[in-house]
Order: structure tokens, then C-alpha cells, then sequence
């Protein structure tokens, strides 16, 4: 279900089609896969199905295992249960340099005693290749990353960002089964990182080659990913295409690490064809779409992401599904946007967003001023306990 | 300003005992020796006494320049086995656990603290009833055993920064254990090999001690030839003479080899 339903709709061309009984098998199958340090259960039986031609992450907190699951992948490590497949073939046994599987390190590793194009044709001479094609294709690598100026350069005389381009062409210019990024972006400042961030997008298009991306932010996940697994405590807590992450997290844990949320109390009053009811105490009732599962009396919260929320300055929104009164207690200027806390009658807290579309303008509400709240049933999302 | 001063003190150390002595050496190697040792004074009744003589003796006679390339190779043996025996060790101890690798360390400066004679005299003990002793197999193995150390410690030094994650990086793009030895670790190690061969090479050169006491009358070193100089023959301008060209042949040696540790720059 997952995959059928979560693989963006646009990602689907002609020559997909025409490779559509490789796309039966996954490219990589994480079955059943766990791993333990001593104490610590880093990966606990995590199934993923990788498919060709997938920009794929592993989004999580710093511990979550999601460093582990790649190094399992990579071949450094090795699960304690379960199994790795590719392309149908299971890994197990296969060391790290046999596999067609190339890695982008943190630190990025590259070599310091070689030149740029030492480093870049480092993977073509360990697979024995003929020194013109290496020299053809070294160029060819070097192009894409636009280094080919630097090639004669040593790693220590480049700028992050360019020895991040580095690693990546020698990732890259064996043209392996599968890309393995882990946090590759995490050692540069913020404007470099955003731009990256799109070189990212277009190489991974450009070369065709399948990335699996290890980040602990998630802007990056939603940014440049087809599909994202979140990660918790070494399980899958999600797996879905950014905007269903976002739009529909399953839990409480996934709610809140994807993005900002509000999280209203509620009690279920009744899940019928009208929709779902519920009762937030204080306040009155909010009315759901209507899902499977809930049962009457049950206590959970109903999750809204700010930028759903509706608010107004004076009168009723009598024309959404829910609409409440309340206060505005604080603000918060973004610069493009300015977030407001509202206080609704029963004192929960909620996080309205407006975009500043004036310019020179900080705020449309004041503190303390009387607002009316409101969103539509599908708005946002029924979270249990 | 204030780093002058700071090393003032070091400076008038080195410049008193070390570089005065050293210039003394070559005037000494122009002059004549003494009766009873020491040296007949330049100015003698009017007269200049300097002369060429020892040079000439040194470069008149074969016997000098053998003793010199004998010296030159066992220096070059030692070095080359201390190399091969300090190098897994010193990858053994960088590779271990951070608790296990102080005492490892330990384990090799360990022997520095017994006194060198003793040591010796060990060999000497051990070497005995093998029939080995008065051997240049003797001479070698001492010099092995008292060097080792300073080829192990800056090889250790060395090999403990090396980023795990360049081996890793190396793996994961397709380089085998060998590989990744002959492609990664040695290369990036080379500054360490220089040092210890340093380290070893020299002192090993002007060594007189394990040669005399493991060694047989035909294993005669230039370190040997120079303290026979000075105390048997008592003929120090010849000593002096055989100790300054030791020191420019070693100076000389030293800026070759640090012409080819340098890293070299661009070529594939």
C-alpha cells in the first residue's frame, strides 16, 4: 500500500513503463532488518522497499539508527537478524568493496595525499579499468560536479563546498547501484546548505542513480526527496511521499518532528457517515474527516499544522467546518511570515501563520486582541494517544 | 620581542655548547696533535702549525673510505629492519582499543628504562653460547633491539591520526585490504617513516658502544674509529677531522631525504 500509493504520480514516464518488471522487484529490500550495541536496539526490524531511480530518506533525531541502517547497507556492519537484498541478490557475506553500493561520508573522507582527479578516479582503478576511459570518464565526472579546473588541486586547498562536489563525483563516477548520503550536508553553513541542497536534486535526476539520503533535518527530507522514512528509537515510525509525511503524519512523534504542529486535546464523541466528532474540552466540538479506528470515549488530539488555520481580526468565520474565539497572546516576525499564539477560550494554545504579503509590514494583529480562529474538517489530522 | 627573550636561554645553550664546540672541531682538524693528546697550539714559535694532514691521510688511504660505507650499510640494515619490524607493531598498537593503547606504548619504551650496558651485556650473554657473538649478525641484531623504539614511537605517532574513515572510503569504493594498505595507509604514513629512519639512522651511524662489545675486530665502525682517535691514538685532529666529515655526510643525506618526503605536488 505504502508504495502503490505513495510514489508521486509526476515520477512516472514512458520509459518507466517500459522497465516495469524491473520495478516489480524493489531495487534494495530491507526485510526484517535489526541490529544491537550492547544495550542499545540501534535498528529494530525495519522492512523498506527502495525502489530504482528513488531520491529515498532516512529522516530521524541523532540516535535513531538511521546512520546504522545505511552502515548495514554500506557493509561495514552486518545485521544481527533479517536481511538486505539487491536487486533481488541478498547481501549478506558481500563485503563493502564488492558491493555496487557507494557512500558520501559526513567528513566527506576524501583522500588528502591525492589530487582531486586521484580521488575522483580512485573507484575506476580499483575496478581495473583502462587508463583512457578512466581519463574520458574522470572528465566527464568532473564536468558535472564543475570542479574540472580543480583537478590538479589537493582537497585541503578547496572550500566545503567544493570538497562536498569532490566526494560526490567519486561516489558517482562508477555509476553504482545505489548512492549512500550520510548527512552530506550537515558540515556546511546554512545559504551554502540551501544551495547544495538544490545541486542535490538535479544531479540525482541528471545521473538517474538511486540516492538513499541520511539527514536529522527536516527541511532537507521534504526538500528534496521522492519518498521519506522517519525514524525513531531504530523503527520506522512513517514512510510516504514529503508532502503525505507532512500533511498526514501517522503519530504523535511524526506530527511533531516533521514541521510545527498544534495539538488540540480531544475526546471521540462519535465516527459516523457525517464525519468524525470530537470534543475538546473548554471549547466544544471539532468535526474530523472521517477515518477507521477511533472508537467513542477514546482520547487522542486533533493535530493542524499553523499554516491551515484561518484567523481573523473581528466577527465569525461561521463559514468553516470549526471556527472558535480567542486571543492573541504573542507574535513572532519571520520576515516573510509572522506567527501568532492564540489563546482560545479553554487556554490551549494554538499557532496561526499569516504571510506579511504588505511590504513593511510586521503584523496584521495586535497582542490582546480579540481574534476569531477556524479550518475545515480536512485541515488536519485525528492522533491517538 | 617577548619571543626573543623566550628563547634567549635555549639559543645561548645551543650556541655555547653546541655550536662552539662544533667550530673548535674544525680548527682542531687543521691542527697538530699533541704529545701526550690534545693539540700543539696554531701560533707556534712564530709559526703557523695548521695544516691539511689529516685530510690527506683520510682521503690517502682506502681503509677510511671503507670503514665509512660499512658504517653507512649496516646503518641502512638496521634502519630497514627496524622499519619492518616497527611498522605492524606500530599499526597493531594505533588500531587497538584507547584503553589498551597506553600501556602497548608503555610496553615498548619499557627497555629505555634499564641502562643501556646492561642490555647489552645481555646480548652478550645470549649471543655467547649460540656462537653468534663477534658477529656484524651481532652488531646488527643490538643495534635492532636498542633502536627500535624511536623507529616505533613517531610511526605510532603517525598512524593513530589517520582518519578511520579514509580505510572506509577506500573499502566502499572498491579497494581490497591490500589495496588499501599500499594506496591509503602507507603513503599517508611516509612523514612517520622519515622520522624514524631519522631517528635510527643517525644515532646508528656514530654508534661505538654495540660494536665494540658485539662486534669482532673486522666489524670496526667509524664510530670506533673516532673514540680510537681520541682515546688510544691520541690523535685528535685526526678525530676531528673523521667527525666532521661523519656530520656532512649525514647533513647531507638528511636535506636529500627531506627533498624526497616532501609531498609531491600534481602528478598522477
Amino acid at each position: 500500500m505504502q508504495l502503490s500509493l505513495s510514489w508521486p504520480t509526476d515520477h512516472y514516464t514512458d520509459k518507466d513503463l517500459l522497465s516495469y518488471t524491473t520495478r516489480i522487484m524493489a531495487l534494495l529490500e530491507i526485510r526484517n532488518v535489526s541490529r544491537r550495541f550492547g544495550e542499545l536496539q540501534a535498528v529494530d526490524d525495519v522492512s523498506l522497499s527502495i525502489e530504482a531511480g528513488e531520491f529515498f530518506t532516512l529522516v530521524g533525531p541523532s540516535g535513531c539508527g538511521k546512520t546504522t541502517l545505511l552502515r548495514l547497507i554500506a557493509g561495514f556492519d552486518v545485521p544481527d537478524t533479517g536481511e538486505l537484498l539487491l536487486d533481488g541478490q541478498t547481501l549478506a557475506g558481500i563485503p563493502p568493496e564488492k558491493r555496487p553500493v557507494h557512500t558520501v561520508f559526513q567528513s566527506y573522507a576524501l583522500f588528502p595525499h591525492m589530487t582531486v582527479a586521484q580521488n575522483v578516479a580512485f573507484p575506476l582503478q580499483m575496478a581495473g579499468n583502462p587508463p583512457d576511459e578512466i581519463s574520458r570518464r574522470l572528465k566527464e565526472a568532473l564536468e558535472l560536479v564543475h570542479l574540472a579546473n580543480k583537478a590538479r588541486q589537493f582537497p585541503r586547498e578547496l572550500s566545503g563546498g567544493q570538497r562536498q562536489r569532490v566526494a560526490l563525483a567519486r561516489a558517482l563516477i562508477s555509476k553504482p547501484r545505489l548512492l549512500l548520503l550520510d548527512e552530506p550536508l550537515a558540515a556546511l553553513d546554512a545559504k551554502l546548505r540551501e544551495q547544495i541542497t538544490g545541486e542535490l536534486i538535479a544531479l540525482q535526476r541528471e545521473v538517474g542513480i538511486t540516492f538513499v539520503f541520511v539527514t536529522h533535518s527536516q527541511q532537507e527530507a521534504l526538500a528534496v526527496s521522492h519518498r521519506i522514512a522517519v525514524m525513531n528509537n531504530g523503527r520506522i515510525e512513517q514512510v510516504g511521499a514529503p508532502e503525505q509525511i507532512y500533511g498526514y503524519p501517522r503519530n504523535r512523534f511524526v506530527a511533531d518532528f516533521i514541521g510545527t504542529i498544534n495539538l488540540l486535546p480531544v475526546e471521540v464523541r462519535a465516527t459516523d457517515h457525517a464525519g468524525l466528532r470530537l470534543f475538546a474540552a473548554g471549547l466544544g466540538e471539532i468535526v474530523g474527516t472521517p477515518i477507521v479506528g477511533p472508537s467513542p470515549g477514546e482520547q487522542g488530539a486533533f493535530a493542524v499544522r499553523p499554516e491551515q488555520l484561518r484567523i481573523v481580526a473581528a466577527g465569525d468565520l461561521t463559514e468553516l467546518d470549526n471556527h472558535f474565539h480567542g486571543r492573541v497572546r504573542d507574535y513572532l516576525y519571520l520576515g516573510d511570515v509572522t506567527v501568532y499564539k492564540i489563546e482560545l477560550e479553554n487556554r490551549v494554545v494554538l499557532e496561526a501563520m499569516l504571510t506579511n504579503a504588505v511590504p513593511g509590514r510586521a503584523r496584521f494583529l495586535e497582542r490582546g486582541a480579540p481574534v476569531a480562529v477556524g479550518w475545515q474538517r480536512d485541515a488536519g489530522v485525528y492522533l491517538r494517544d | 620581542m617577548n619571543k626573543w627573550l623566550v628563547s634567549l636561554p635555549p639559543t645561548l645553550f645551543l650556541v655555547v655548547f653546541f655550536l662552539a664546540p662544533a667550530l673548535l672541531m674544525v680548527g682542531a682538524s687543521f691542527q697538530q696533535p699533541g704529545d701526550f693528546g690534545g693539540l700543539v697550539p696554531a701560533m707556534q714559535d712564530g709559526q703557523l702549525t695548521l695544516s691539511l694532514e689529516t685530510y690527506r691521510f683520510f682521503f690517502g688511504d682506502w681503509i677510511y673510505a671503507e670503514i665509512f660505507g660499512r658504517s653507512f650499510l649496516v646503518a641502512a640494515a638496521t634502519t630497514l629492519i627496524c622499519l619492518l619490524l616497527a611498522y605492524p607493531l606500530a599499526l597493531l598498537i594505533a588500531r587497538s582499543g584507547q584503553r589498551h593503547r597506553n600501556l602497548l606504548v608503555l610496553l615498548v619504551i619499557l627497555p629505555l628504562a634499564s641502562n643501556f650496558l646492561i642490555r647489552i651485556y645481555a646480548w652478550i650473554i645470549l649471543l655467547g653460547p649460540a656462537d653468534l657473538l663477534y658477529t656484524p649478525f651481532a652488531v646488527i641484531a643490538g643495534m635492532v633491539y636498542v633502536h627500535l623504539p624511536f623507529m616505533v614511537l613517531p610511526l605510532y605517532n603517525n598512524l593513530e591520526q589517520h582518519d578511520p574513515a579514509l580505510l572506509e572510503a577506500a573499502q566502499d569504493l572498491g579497494a581490497g585490504i591490500w589495496t588499501r594498505f599500499w594506496r591509503i595507509t602507507l603513503p599517508l604514513s611516509l612523514p612517520g617513516i622519515w622520522a624514524g629512519s631519522a631517528l635510527v639512522f643517525i644515532p646508528v651511524l656514530g654508534m661505538f658502544a654495540i660494536p665494540e662489545l658485539l662486534g669482532g675486530t673486522r666489524d670496526l665502525l667509524i664510530g670506533n674509529l673516532i673514540k680510537e682517535q681520541f682515546l688510544d691514538n691520541r690523535d685528535w685532529p685526526l678525530g676531528s677531522t673523521l667527525s666532521l666529515l661523519l656530520t656532512a655526510a649525514v647533513l647531507a643525506l638528511a636535506g636529500l631525504s627531506a627533498r624526497a618526503g616532501r609531498p609531491r605536488q600534481g602528478n598522477a
